[in-house]
């Protein structure tokens, strides 16, 4: 009997990818298995969200290659890969800013891979799958927030519109792009519980953060990427204690007492 | 003391929640309702009967057709985010390919134009194909210059019929077809690209346009929808060109005028974009306008042009914008 046989979910190999000059991701391998919440941290422009483009294909790598579940999709469309059960949320949120909030998740229900998945509604009932989803993410299903234009929400609820996006894809994995980040203590608060309650409900994630208190929280595993380059993979507890983190975030020969 | 008064505005109470849900206790709000779409159809049916002569039954059938290339770039500008200058390109393929059905082979009229418009529409999205990839202005110019090219490569090759075009197309039996087929026709495409957008599948066009990145996200090819949105609104503009030329019995390079481009790009804007009946009202005022205007001679222009002005500059919204807003609030003075 051999373990190995199940492949990760997803494996990343040797992907690098320049803009102009500059080396955004060089040279990066890592797995991630089923069920687990895997970090990416890193200073800003260290090559995270490009990372995160490659796997999505909203950018096409110089080289490596990209595999899900044990199959290349190397080159494959941005719309082909979330059709397999990639979600991802952006960081920068552009919501259908004239639609209601709850439309906007109609639009994801529409999606031939939701379509699959039974439950996602025929004709008319997508209104009402969209409003058990958004209430699933933190809308108040009697208040008028699900009904708002997505445009007038405030920044929390958007960040759980695009959480809401990926739930109404049914993404085997969750590809988030800083959702804690411009969100207040308080708003944070929820959001912790409500990633954790996925992942026990079977996501698998990749958290791109700045926040780390609360992402080491519900990460299982961290990596560290310092000018496209991997200087860190371990626990998030040893990651700071980490020489090389360190010396990427606060420069050398500083000592800083966290 | 002077009394100030001010105006307030209350909405009426049967809308619910968002858009598109309404409550209706009463046959008076359900009349409230049907009461504008209900004037529209019965306006536009009697629309022909009160004209005084021919020649203004012929100019309401230039109506229906602007009317009709209007709700086609309202359809793609706003709610797929496709800025089309080109509906002349659709026209053209469709007066063209009906001629050539029909004055060439011998095709009787009623399978020439049916066949003209899912042709046209196959033809233009196929042409507009390379282009989907463009986004705003690089799309809108390219569209420009597809029925300027169009006429360039007839002019230039000699084919069909060259500049003096083809003639000798069999005309409609009598002016009351001519009428009612494209005031039918506009109510149709009208009502049904209403319901189009407002079902699931309008949601995922509007979200091209919002936003596409997002609807890729979600695993949607865009390419296709915006091959679904164009194939509909190319099939309504061959529709028209395949009208008008067997309405003057004749297909000349004029179908590819640029006129056919503009007069519905101001009609949205002068009747209001994003509304779809708005630019089909506009298409309805600004054509026999510019026949009016036609004694004036080279004045016309102008007066056309300061009239576009004032609607751009104190009507931004259009009017059915605006009649809308006004329409579903109750405004009186009261007293401060």
């Amino acid at each position: 009997m051999n373990v190995e046989t199940i492949p990760p979910v997803i494996q990343v190999k040797n992907i690098s990818k320049s803009f102009g000059g500059i080396m955004a991701v060089m040279d990066l391998s890592f797995e991630l298995n089923k069920g687990e919440v895997l970090g990416i941290i890193g200073p800003n422009g260290s090559g995270k969200t490009t990372l995160l483009n490659c796997i999505t294909g909203f950018i096409k790598q110089d080289s490596g290659r990209v595999f899900f579940k044990g199959r290349d999709i190397t080159g494959y469309p941005p719309h082909k890969i979330a059709d397999m059960g990639i979600g991802r949320t952006f960081q920068i949120m552009r919501p259908f800013y004239t639609l209601p909030a709850y439309r906007n998740i109609v639009v994801s229900l529409f999606s031939p891979r939701a379509r699959r998945f039974a439950g996602a509604g025929k004709l008319g009932d997508r209104d009402a799958v969209a409003i058990d989803i958004l209430e699933d993410v933190g809308f108040e299903r009697d208040a008028y927030v699900p009904y708002k234009p997505a445009g007038a929400l405030p920044l929390g609820y958007l960040k759980r519109l695009e959480l809401a996006r990926c739930i109404a894809l049914r993404a085997d994995i969750m590809l988030c792009d800083e959702i804690f980040s411009g969100l207040s203590a308080a708003e944070i608060a929820t959001m912790v519980p409500l990633v954790e309650r996925l992942n026990m409900e079977g996501s698998t994630f990749i958290m791109i953060e700045h926040r780390l208190r609360e992402l080491f929280r519900v990460a299982n595993r961290v990596i560290v990427l310092n000018f496209g380059e991997k200087i860190f993979e371990g626990k998030p507890e040893e990651a700071l204690e980490d020489k090389t983190v360190r010396e990427a975030y606060f420069g050398k020969g500083k000592e800083v007492v966290l | 003391m002077a009394m100030t008064k001010r105006r307030e505005r209350l909405d009426r109470g049967i809308r619910v929640r968002t858009e598109g849900f309404y409550a209706l206790l009463s046959w008076r709000e359900i009349g409230y309702l049907v009461a504008p779409r209900a004037a529209l159809i019965i306006g536009l049916l009697i629309l022909p009967l009160i004209m005084p002569n021919v020649y203004w039954q012929r100019v309401v059938c230039l109506m229906g057709l602007f009317a009709l290339l209007a709700l086609c770039f309202d359809f793609l500008a706003e709610f797929v985010g496709l800025i089309c200058l080109g509906t002349a390109l659709f026209v053209g393929v469709g007066g063209y390919l009906s001629a050539i059905l029909n004055a060439w082979l011998g095709l009787p009229l009623l399978l020439t134009i049916p066949i003209a418009t899912v042709g046209g529409a196959i033809f233009c999205t196929l042409l507009l194909l390379p282009c989907f990839p463009l986004r705003g202005i690089y799309f809108a110019i390219m569209t420009l210059i597809y029925p300027m090219m169009a006429a360039r490569v007839i002019e230039a090759l000699g084919i069909l019929g060259s500049t003096n075009g083809i003639s000798g197309l069999s005309g409609f039996p009598n002016i009351w077809v001519e009428l009612y087929l494209i005031i039918g026709v506009g109510l149709v495409c009208l009502f049904g690209l209403r319901r189009l957008v407002g079902e699931d599948i309008g949601l995922v066009l509007r979200g091209v346009k919002d936003n596409d990145q997002a609807i890729k996200a979600s695993g949607m090819n865009i390419t296709h929808y915006k091959i679904l949105a164009t194939f509909i609104a190319s099939g309504i503009g061959s529709f028209v060109g395949s009208y008008l030329a067997h309405l003057y019995q004749w297909a000349g390079l004029s179908l590819f005028a640029l006129d056919f481009s503009i007069l519905p790009i101001s009609a949205s804007i002068v009747g209001g974009l994003g509304t779809l009946a708005g630019p089909m009202l506009g298409a309805f005022m600004l054509t026999p306008l510019s026949e009016l205007l036609r004694s004036l001679g080279g004045l016309r222009i102008a007066i056309y042009a300061i009239i576009l002005v004032f609607f751009i500059f104190f009507r931004t919204e259009g009017l059915l914008n605006y009649a809308q807003r006004k329409y579903h609030q109750f405004q009186h003075w009261v007293e401060v």
